[in-house]
């Protein structure tokens, strides 16, 4: 049975509505992340499972129960905040023990809870330090602790790592997710950053405009895009017209070369324009065996990223990237060669046909 | 949520009354002057009154002159602090502070002791000479306020940069100091300025203890002596404050996001 | 110090400046402002100090100190003080919830530049004509005591009110007292962030521990430091309570008043002395206010 239902869920700001129709059921200790870009409404249905915000319809539930009209109190959501939201007044025990004191547990019993946080969030010498003489990092560790101490049913993080520099916050992403598994509390994270949803969700919910865009595992999103939003906002993606030959056999022609994909044509007939999508990863320079597409292009630009060389390669009237692994005995192409590209017939992905042909 | 919306329209409510109220009381008495109806007769009588507009000239020449004064000491002191003396900060800042700590009857009752007729700096012994007190006395009330609005526009526009930058293209300590400083702190100074005039202009105790010929005590010598135009002033008095603040809203508005980040900042 | 600096002048020219010369033409800068505040602050405060402990031949004595402990003059600091205490009391308390009305009560936007820039003119509306206008409005034959005795035929000053009183006095500070609060604590309400109330709610905390535990100990050094300024305020001013009840109250600075205006304690000396305890007492508080200040600065940071 799942643990938090979410069916149909609204909202409405005055006549502007910002999620629609939502839907989802999360199981018991899964990690969950909501990702898209600036405005799509992740903190809004996070809020509304957190309490902060009332739905103007649909049904939350948690654990079998509906606390869709719960005062946020009242719900045992845990929540962590981009900007921390520490009290200043209270030290860091103050803080992870907040929700044991208001709930009037022993002081025993607070100071032992309190203890076994500090230990699990690696930080059990600073119990006493005001959150003002902590580093970023380390007060979001005391947020995460403080979220956590009352064994709340859902943990929901709004952008938890966003204020911290880059290094921190890939180290700390991989501590919430150990002490999330640790734990096994259903968890949902918000995030824009689409590394940081790939490497630590078990399903991501990709967002656009208040709609769900894809629902998946990182492996699913990724390499099985839904639709074009999903293609273009997750990884890089080379986006090529091209038209249908022959349907049955996913027969294409791009840039008049014949290709051929083994991806579904999303109902596409012969002599529909559509959009194909190529990943850079995909593309080797290698002209290779049967089985694998090749096409005939010009290399414009060569970005040396360190272990990987970013090429960008023209044809006559589309560009793509490609990488490969930097390798001293192989060096790259010079501009202005003219290059094979070689892909897997299984890496032609045909997005919206309907679009392309408008 | 809807009940502590409730609440603030309340408490505003009740805030407006109490301070509408007593303009609204004030006004109506001034034009009460003639028996049976109401009329401007108050305001008549006060504009036509020599002293009126002896004293208020005499105020407001005053404070152009602790405005004038209080800009030539305070913004090249704050400059000098920011780009030179960090660690007197304190100390000037503490000095600063000093007028809103001691009464302003005391610092008078020091002025009348120590410039006496008969001392080593006799200020008080012609009227010229206590004019000059006097501005130094106004100079030294706005202090606190002066220097404060200063020192945060300075601080906001990162003076050191700023002067290195005018000292790299060529420029002279005046250059820089009035083509560059003043103009950057422009609405510190003027907010303070404008502060400093409406509190300047009604100011009753030094003036008084001083023996100037001010519109304070003016305004006290006819609160006295008169019914109705006393209100008739008051109501002037408020609109002279008013347009005074108005226009510190008014510059203070100019660089918004310099004066809001240095505010966020102290 | 000037005189070092003089001679740093000569010796600047060619010859590497020494860590010390360069120590004195720094100090140079300041000597206009510190000539200044010596000139018309520091001096003029420092001779009422030292007038304070000497007799009228200019020996030391404590006898002037002494003197304050006299009935009357107790009167006078006692009476001022309760003034003082209540209208900053009452200011802050109003001050407070009006504060809050305006920052947290989501009002209209435009409710809060207008009260703020109201506040800005009330508090600095002190003075004679502020006297004047409670006059108009409270007095005898005051707008509000007029009409209350015409619609509701109740007297005002059958109540024992009096405009010219401790209550009326209290009343007509507080106009200045309410918006200079408004003005001090907006800043701190705005430092009160809505994720500390929505961190409490999702950790089961209700209203009242929001407020016990962390909005009232977040807010308590603004709040009360604001409260001692606001008593220093309202110490030391003169012109109002002097154009209100001209000399019929007698609180400290009206009695200063009168002895720099007459000598009225026959006793100069006495006078210094007088002036020493208002210092004293608007020193403390502002002092406190300093302290409470940077506690709370520091808190938000
Ligand atoms: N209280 C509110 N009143 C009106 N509109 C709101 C309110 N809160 C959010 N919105 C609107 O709802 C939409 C979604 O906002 P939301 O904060 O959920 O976005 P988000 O996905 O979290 O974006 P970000 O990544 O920038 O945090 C935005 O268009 C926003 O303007
Ligand atoms: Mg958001």
């Amino acid at each position: 049975m799942p643990f938090l239902e979410i069916e149909s869920l609204q909202k409405s700001f005055g006549a502007q509505t910002v999620v629609h129709h939502f839907e989802m059921t999360i199981d018991q200790g899964e990690f969950i992340t909501f990702l898209g870009p600036s405005g799509c409404g992740k903190t809004t249905i996070l809020r509304m499972i957190a309490g902060f915000e009332i739905p103007s319809a649909g049904i939350i539930r948690i654990d079998g129960k509906d606390v869709t009209r719960f005062r946020p109190n009242q719900r045992n959501v845990g929540m962590v905040f981009q900007s921390y939201a520490l009290f200043p007044n209270l030290t860091v025990a103050g803080n992870i023990g907040f929700a044991l004191k208001v709930a009037k547990r022993s002081t025993a019993e607070i100071k032992s809870r309190v203890e076994e946080m500090l230990h699990l969030i690696k930080l059990p010498h600073l119990a006493d330090r005001y959150p003002r003489q902590l580093s970023g990092g380390q007060q979001q560790r005391v947020a995460l602790a403080r979220a956590l101490a009352g064994r709340p049913k859902v943990l929901l993080l709004d952008e938890p790592l966003s204020a911290l520099d880059a290094k921190i916050r890939v180290s700390l992403r991989s501590e919430i997710r150990a002490l999330q598994r640790q734990l096994g509390i259903t968890s949902i994270f918000v995030t824009h950053d689409q590394e940081e949803a790939l490497s630590i969700s078990d399903r991501i919910v990709v967002l656009s405009e208040g709609r769900t865009a894809q629902i998946g595992t990182p492996f699913e999103i990724y390499n099985f895009p839904n639709n074009r939003f999903v293609a273009s906002f997750i990884g890089t993606l080379s986006l090529l017209p091209a038209l249908v030959v022959d349907a049955r056999n996913g027969r294409l022609s791009v840039d008049g070369q014949d290709v051929v994909t083994n991806r579904p044509l999303n109902g596409a007939a012969v002599g529909d324009a559509v959009t194909v999508a190529l990943r850079p990863e995909a593309i080797t320079l290698q002209p290779q065996s049967e089985n694998r597409n090749n096409l005939d292009a010009v290399v414009e630009e060569v970005g040396f990223l360190g272990s990987v060389i970013r090429i960008r390669a023209r044809l006559n009237d589309a560009v793509l990237s490609l990488d490969m692994f930097n390798n001293p005995n192989q060096p790259p192409p010079e501009l202005g060669a003219r290059v094979a590209l070689s892909f897997s017939q299984d890496d032609l992905l045909v997005l919206d046909a309907a679009v392309a042909a408008a | 949520m809807k009940s502590s919306r409730l609440g603030a329209w309340v408490a505003l409510a009740i805030g407006a009354i109490y301070f509408l109220v007593p303009l609204i009381g004030t006004f109506e008495f001034s034009l009460r002057m003639r028996r049976d109806q109401y009329s401007f007769d108050a305001y008549a009588i006060v504009f036509a009154d020599p002293r009126f507009q002896a004293t208020l000239g005499y105020s407001v020449m005053m404070a152009i002159l602790t405005i004038i004064v209080g800009i030539a000491l305070v913004v090249p002191t704050a400059y000098w602090i920011e780009l030179r003396m960090p660690k007197a900060r304190p100390l000037v800042e503490f000095i600063t502070l000093l007028p809103l700590v001691i009464p302003a009857i005391v610092i008078v009752f020091g002025y009348l002791h120590l410039y006496n007729s008969s001392s080593f700096l006799p200020f008080t012994a012609n009227e010229r000479s206590t004019d000059v007190l006097l501005v130094c006395s106004y100079v030294t009330l706005s202090l606190p306020y002066m220097y404060r609005s200063v020192d945060t526009g300075l601080r906001a526009v990162d003076v050191r940069t700023l002067t290195e930058a005018a000292e790299s293209l060529g420029a002279g300590w005046t250059t820089i100091l009035f083509k560059v400083i003043f103009p950057n702190v422009r609405s510190g100074i003027l907010s303070g300025a404008f502060l400093t005039f409406a509190v300047v202009v009604g100011e009753f105790t030094m003036a008084s203890l001083l023996d100037r010929p001010a519109f304070g005590p003016y305004l006290q010598l006819v609160g006295a002596n008169r019914a109705y135009e006393p209100s008739a002033l008051a109501i002037i008095a408020f609109i002279v404050t008013w347009a005074s603040m108005g226009l510190i809203q008014i510059f203070a508005r100019a660089p918004k996001g310099a004066t809001a980040a240095a505010d966020r900042t102290t | 110090m000037a005189l070092s600096a003089q001679t740093g002048v000569a010796v600047a020219p060619g010859a590497p400046s020494s860590i010390l010369d360069r120590i004195s033409w720094s100090w140079l800068g300041l000597a206009p402002f510190m000539i200044f505040a010596i000139l018309f602050l520091i001096a003029p405060t420092a001779i009422l100090m030292i007038g304070a402990f000497q007799d009228s031949a200019g020996h030391f004595t404590l006898v002037n100190i002494q003197n304050l402990f006299q009935p009357s003059v107790l009167d006078a600091y006692w009476i001022s003080i309760e003034i003082s205490a209540a209208s900053s009391l009452l200011g802050a308390a109003i001050g407070f919830l009006l504060a809050w009305a305006v920052v947290k009560g989501a009002l209209p936007g435009w409710i809060r530049p207008t009260v703020l820039t109201f506040s800005g003119v009330a508090s600095n509306f002190a003075g004679v004509p502020l006297a004047f206008a409670f006059l108009a409005t409270l007095g005898r034959v005051g707008l509000v005591t007029i009409l209350l005795r015409t619609f509701t035929g109740f007297d005002l000053y059958s109540t024992g009110f009096n405009i010219l009183s401790f209550w009326g006095l209290t009343l007509t500070y507080l106009y200045f007292q309410i918006p200079l609060m408004v003005l001090i604590l907006a800043p701190a309400l705005d430092g009160l962030r809505t994720e500390w109330r929505e961190a409490c709610d999702s950790l089961g905390g209700t209203a009242w521990h929001y407020w016990r535990d962390i909005a009232l100990p977040v807010l308590w050094p603004s709040v009360f430091g604001a409260a001692l300024l606001l008593f220093a305020n309202a110490f030391g001013a003169v012109a109002t309570a002097y154009a209100l009840t001209g000399s019929s109250l007698d609180i400290v600075p009206i009695v200063l008043y009168a002895q720099i205006r007459g000598d009225v304690l026959h006793d100069q000396n006495l006078g210094y002395a007088l002036a020493l305890g208002m210092i004293i007492i608007t020193g403390v508080s502002n002092a406190g206010y300093i302290w409470l200040r940077g506690r709370a600065e520091r808190g938000r940071a």
